[in-house]
């Protein structure tokens, strides 16, 4: 098994791929590739309260503390929201709650997904990555292995 | 460039000289700007109206003594006046100035409904209302105990008006039905409905949102009780609105808000109310957006509704047309009227995604359930992807939008 990346490496790693691209419709084939590829959620999953708020399409979060790591999961009925949600996940999953609350996220920026998006998308994309710090917050408070739906 | 639609010359490329928004480069391409049933974008006259005002003669309006504060309340009357003819109303008195549709229609539920409504009640609207034609009459049916019934919508988005004959009986005080719908695009046949409804003795508010801007509205031919418009969606500055009322009715009803300007006298005992339109018109109002709406009007009228609404129905029948050639698209308000609005779901593709693909090529549409939520549920969908028309809009434009749509939906897939 390879050496896991911490959360800035691959933040880096997403930050170069995008750098390759020219244009908007490159950068947006790839993150409807990327959604498509996320493995789909299971339908018990896709209830009320695993529902994420702020999001104009409908998005669906999952996560696991299994030694100490928190590993997400999610669905969306829209491909791009899942193209986004599935970069989130491979950034953050697989990491310690802590590293996780700290992460600074800034490849978002970089890659110019935050001022591309309109306000209220870009706020959908924000109200995911909030979903993931307060679930690695709760882990951190409970300091326990457990699952969270 | 003239372009030659339906037998019709309209020049307008020469119209789109008058918005300069239009010149914006969206995404690295030029603006389509396909989100008209939102809100419209401004002519330069209105534009040069609002500065004007600001610029040289901005003042409160109505008792003050200075040459500034005439001016400006001269100005802030002739709209009035304009507004008075552009809907045909009776008296001047009848125009009261809201900040929009939405503050209109609440005008009447908290003044009107709240009085004159009692346990019992029913208020009729229809199954295609903007939440702002719902939610009011939810809160107000809370108040007073009036029960809300809604007239059903058939699978072309049109009122099963059959049904609506049926919900009609002497309990029904309150008929509010929109004229036109902003996510379908259908007119609903609002003298059928007025008639109707007077019959058993009902009120009946129409809400003119999206109506105003694309039809001739007759408020004494249609015999509305209360008619409710928005300035932005009729090229208008926005937070300034219209709400007619006949005047019988806005006489017997009492103030919606207090302050200066609705009162003529005040002493601790006993204040008595100013009279019509004043008395609905507390505080400052919004005098600049007012102001300029008259900009806005005057230049619609100067154009000619007919003469846009030809231009407006030619685009709709051609985005009809390009848009049914695509595979898998489903329509949603397939009426025989219908003012220009084009919405839509494709199959297998979320219109948030559509949304954003065409946003990337310039093209600025709607998505979502455009606050009708119980209209989509109707139709089984989340929400739709809307296309509505004005009249800077072109053929090449809705040519960009069907070839974004190919593209995209070939990726999306």
């Amino acid at each position: 098994m390879s050496e896991i990346k911490s959360i800035a490496e691959t933040e880096e790693e997403i930050v170069d791929e995008f750098s390759l691209f020219d244009s908007w419709d490159e950068k947006y084939e790839y993150i409807i590739d990327m959604g498509k590829k996320l493995k789909p959620l299971e339908e018990e999953h896709k209830k009320d309260e695993n529902k994420i708020k702020g999001c104009q399409s409908t998005v669906w979060m999952v996560s696991e503390l299994k030694d100490g790591k928190v590993y997400y999961r999610a669905e969306s009925d829209a491909v791009i929201v899942k193209g986004l949600v599935s970069m989130l996940i491979r950034v953050l999953s697989g990491h310690a709650p802590k590293d996780i609350i700290d992460a600074k996220l800034d490849f978002i920026d970089k890659i110019g997904m935050k001022q591309h998006l309109a306000q209220t998308r870009s706020n959908g994309l924000l109200s995911m990555v909030k979903q993931m710090k307060l679930d690695a917050t709760v882990y951190l408070a409970k300091g326990m292995n457990e699952v969270k739906e | 460039m003239v372009e030659t639609l339906e037998n019709t010359t309209f020049d307008v490329q020469a119209i789109r000289q008058h918005f300069p928004v239009l010149n914006r480069v969206v995404k690295g391409k030029p603006l389509v700007y396909f989100d008209n049933a939102a809100t419209t974008q401004k002519p330069q006259v209105v534009i040069d109206a609002l500065a004007e005002y600001y610029k040289n003669y901005n003042a409160n309006i109505h008792r003050g003594i200075h040459s500034l504060a005439e001016e400006a309340t001269a100005a802030y009357e002739a709209t009035r006046d304009t507004v008075q003819q552009f809907i045909h109303a009776k008296e001047r008195e009848e125009i009261i100035f809201t900040r929009g549709v939405t503050e209109s229609i609440n005008l009447v539920a908290y003044t009107w409904a709240r009085t004159n409504l009692k346990a019992g009640d029913e208020i009729i609207i229809s199954g295609m209302e903007h939440h702002s034609n719902i939610v009011p009459w939810q809160l107000i049916g809370e108040m007073t105990g009036a029960k809300l019934k809604v007239i059903p919508v058939n699978d072309n988005g049109e009122l099963i008006m059959d049904e609506f004959h049926q919900l009609l009986n002497e309990k029904v005080k309150l008929v509010s039905v929109v004229h036109a719908s902003n996510s379908l695009g259908t007119i609903n046949p609002v003298k059928e409905i007025i008639d109707a409804a007077h019959k058993v003795g009902a009120v009946v508010m129409i809400d003119g949102a999206q109506s105003t801007v694309h039809l001739d509205i007759d408020v004494q031919e249609l015999d509305c009780d209360f008619f409710a418009i928005s300035s932005h969606k009729v090229y208008g500055p926005t937070g300034i609105g219209v709400l007619y009322g006949k005047r019988a009715l806005l006489e017997a009803m009492p103030p919606f808000m207090g302050g200066g300007e609705m009162i003529k006298d005040v002493s601790f005992e006993k204040t008595t109310w100013n009279d019509l339109p004043y008395k609905f018109e507390a505080g400052t109002p919004n005098i600049a957006d007012t102001v300029a709406l008259k900009a806005a009007l005057d230049f619609v009228s100067g154009i000619g509704k007919a003469t846009i609404r030809q231009h407006e129905d030619a685009l709709l029948k051609y985005a009809t047309e390009q848009l049914q050639s695509i595979d898998g698209i489903r329509l949603i308000g397939t009426a025989k009227q219908k003012v220009s609005v084009a919405s839509y779901v494709v199959e297998g593709v979320h219109p948030q995604d559509l949304g954003i693909l065409l946003d990337n090529q310039g093209v600025a549409v709607r998505t979502g359930h455009h606050c009708t939520q119980p209209l989509m549920n109707r139709f089984g969908i989340p929400g739709t992807t809307r296309a509505s028309f004005a009249m800077y809009n072109s053929k090449e434009e809705i040519d960009v939008m069907i070839a974004g749509l190919h593209k995209a939906i070939k990726l999306l897939r």
